[in-house]
């Protein structure tokens, strides 16, 4: 008994030591610098906070094994208010007065486009994972994880009407709703077109400004056309707003896809079920088959209650922001240095196994394959239901 | 092109007179502090969601009926928008410096709310939402009626109190000039705390309609700036009436504009109305 006592005593100090130390060697030497800004002020910031806290679980994690290239790694990420024009400013400063090794992208396709221009005239790597318009990601060194292919305006209103249209009661008449926010706008004109060519009958096409605050007349023109799907081309706020007015009227859409919801509060809406929405991760299998989206998701809920975000999910935006992080770093590690170029054309030349998928960067614009899935809300839960392999299991989609 | 049923017309119209009762509601004390004061307060907008958020706070977490907390948050308001003064007046701020002064404090205070609550959007989901009243074909939410009443009670009584109470009368008096008011016994500094705190008190109750309606988000406060700022010119600074006038006149037009044309035409409709009354009627502003 006694040899047990002393057996899972020095078992016991064996597990604390490595948890204090945990395994592989400490990161020494001059810390590697990552610079980036988040919209952590300003319209963007709900979002961005999801990417602050991907940013941090991942730095935490290299340092407490072995950094990047045996050092340690320092993120210096600056507040960019949302404003494109502070996001330039901000990388200037990155590069110029913090003198960072590597760049990694800001929040949105605005201030990833101004932080593409900076990082153009110092010719350093820019590995992004929001950017939504590929046909303007013209600068050779810049790699996107947002997995959208070069023609998402066709590929996913592909996916999406094939998906519907394979279901037991594939739609007849549609509406377009949208946003005139330039990376949305683009996505429903596809749509539109898309449905066209299929020969959907288009009952209703309507855009608004971003920052419309009245979606009363919106929902009373979308009950009038009473439509078997409705494409919105929400982002943010937008989608919960139309959903609340539609509630306030009375109406119930039967199929409804919103572009880029917001993706917990959506859940929480009873008028919201059955919405689809895209995606490249969800938190069921298969992703979470993968040992490092399971562990990234545990520390995420975590790191995620600490923040006070109010949905610690781990879905499209987390998981395109952890991609760019194992992206950047696989690179680096690839062809150990730092060497913006090196990293570059093997980046140019190799795909990269990340939790959103396998992504490439050989394509238009370095864009590879449009990884895009179709996620539904079941049961007050986002789970994939398009492509098949994809989805969660026993999840079928459900058309009215 | 098909016309639009009349279903679809009236919905609109009663969607544009509750957001325009709400434009009325943030515009009120704003018009007050303006015309009366001539304090030009951004920081308005900031107190009106600092309102919405703590009757987030204290329905969803301290679980208070939505509109009991109207009980705490009225007093408190008034008491900021009172001391807020008192610094004005301290420091002899003139009114353009206010819109700077105020702008800071606006941007301090949503650092605040996002320090406290975060960026993140916030829902208040109280059984008020779940209460819809049908008149035919037509739905009218609870929220936005009791939204368009409160702005009704507290445009026509604020009118009624300036135009048949002494202290109204004083208040009026020492607008218009505040040495000869005082002259007559006016106490114009006392007065113009009480008219600060009351504007600052009318910001929580907006908050607290605001809350009701809306999904929250600190950067919101940003986007009501200038469609207010709009129906508190048009219906004339320091006339409490004026502004809900114009709020319904604006949001009336600009949902009619969304039911029969294209929705992205409707910030047209306010900012063209604002034009055309400050070429018609200037010096009514």
């Amino acid at each position: 008994m006694k040899y047990l006592q002393r057996l899972a005593l020095i078992a016991a100090l064996l597990s604390l030591g490595a948890a204090l130390h945990p395994a592989g060697a400490a990161p020494s030497g001059p810390p590697i610098r990552i610079g980036s800004t988040l919209a952590l002020t300003g319209p963007l910031a709900a979002t961005a906070l999801v990417h602050k806290t991907v940013g941090e679980i991942f730095v935490d994690d290299l340092n407490r094994k072995d950094g990047l290239l045996g050092r340690p790694v320092e993120w210096i990420v600056k507040d960019d208010q949302s404003k494109p024009d502070l996001a330039r400013t901000l990388y200037e400063q990155l590069v110029t007065v913090d003198k960072v090794d590597l760049l990694i992208g800001p929040y949105a396709t605005g201030a990833i486009l101004s932080a593409m221009g900076v990082a153009q005239r110092y010719n350093k790597v820019l590995v992004h994972h929001t950017f939504g318009i590929p046909s303007l990601a013209k600068y050779d060194m810049q790699f996107a994880t947002w997995a959208i292919g070069p023609r998402p305006e066709e590929t996913f209103p592909r996916l999406l009407y094939d998906a519907l249209a394979g279901s037991a009661k594939p739609p007849k008449t549609v509406a377009v709703v949208t946003s005139k926010f330039p990376s949305v706008l683009f996505l429903s004109v596809g749509a539109r077109e898309a449905a066209k060519k299929r020969g959907l009958k288009e009952v209703l096409f309507l855009e608004w400004e971003f920052g419309n605050k009245d979606f009363g007349p919106i929902a009373s023109r979308v009950k009038d056309a009473d439509p078997d799907f409705i494409w919105v081309g929400a982002i943010g706020l937008e989608g919960n707003m139309l959903l609340d007015a539609l509630k306030k009227i009375d109406y119930a859409p039967r199929n409804h896809f919103y572009l880029y919801p917001a993706p917990g509060p959506m859940a929480k809406a009873p008028v919201a079920k059955n919405a689809l929405a895209a995606s490249v991760f969800e938190e069921h299998p298969p992703f979470t088959a993968n040992p490092v989206a399971a562990a990234f998701i545990e520390r995420f809920h975590e790191r995620g209650a600490k923040a006070g975000l109010p949905d610690t999910s781990v879905d499209v935006q987390a998981a395109s922001s952890y991609s760019a992080w194992q992206v950047l770093t696989a690179g680096v590690n690839a062809t150990k240095s730092l060497d913006d170029k090196a990293i570059a054309a093997w980046l140019k030349q190799n795909p990269v196994d990340t939790i959103a998928g396998r992504l490439r960067f050989d394509g238009p614009n370095n864009y590879g394959d449009d990884l895009m899935k179709l996620k539904q809300l079941q049961n007050g839960r986002w789970v994939v239901v398009s492509p098949r392999q994809f989805a969660a299991p026993g999840a079928d989609l459900i058309v009215q | 092109m098909s016309w639009p049923s009349l279903t679809l017309l009236g919905q609109s119209l009663l969607s544009g007179i509750f957001i325009g009762a709400l434009y009325g509601l943030l515009g009120l004390g704003l018009s007050l502090s303006w015309g009366m004061l001539r304090q030009i307060n951004l920081a308005h907008f900031a107190l009106a969601f600092l309102g919405a958020y703590l009757t987030y706070q204290l329905a969803s977490v301290g679980g208070m009926d939505p509109l009991a907390a109207l009980l705490v948050i009225v007093p408190c308001f008034f008491a900021f928008g009172a001391a807020l003064h008192w610094l004005f007046a301290r420091f002899s701020i003139s009114p353009f410096n206010s819109l700077l002064v105020t702008f800071g404090v606006t941007v301090i205070m949503e650092s605040l709310i996002q320090w406290i609550w975060t960026a993140d959007y916030r829902r208040l989901e109280s059984h008020y939402g779940e209460i819809k009243f049908r008149i035919g074909t037509l739905f009218v939410p609870f929220p936005e009626l009791l939204t368009l009443l409160v702005a009704i009670a507290l445009a026509l009584g604020t009118w009624a109190a300036l135009h048949y109470t002494d202290l109204g009368k004083a208040l009026r008096a020492a607008a218009e000039d505040a040495p000869i008011a005082a002259a007559f016994g006016v106490n114009d500094r006392a007065l113009a705390l009480l008219l600060s705190g009351l504007s600052a008190a009318f910001a929580g109750v907006a908050g607290a309609c605001l809350a009701l309606s809306y999904t929250l988000a600190p950067s919101q406060i940003y986007a009501w700036i200038g469609v207010v700022f709009a129906a508190v010119m048009i219906g004339g600074l320091g006339n409490p009436i004026g502004p809900l006038i114009a709020g319904i006149v604006i949001g009336s037009s600009e949902a009619l504009t969304m039911a029969v044309t294209a929705p992205a035409w409707a910030p047209l409709v306010s900012f063209s109305l604002l034009i055309i009354v400050l070429l018609a009627r200037p010096q009514k502003i």
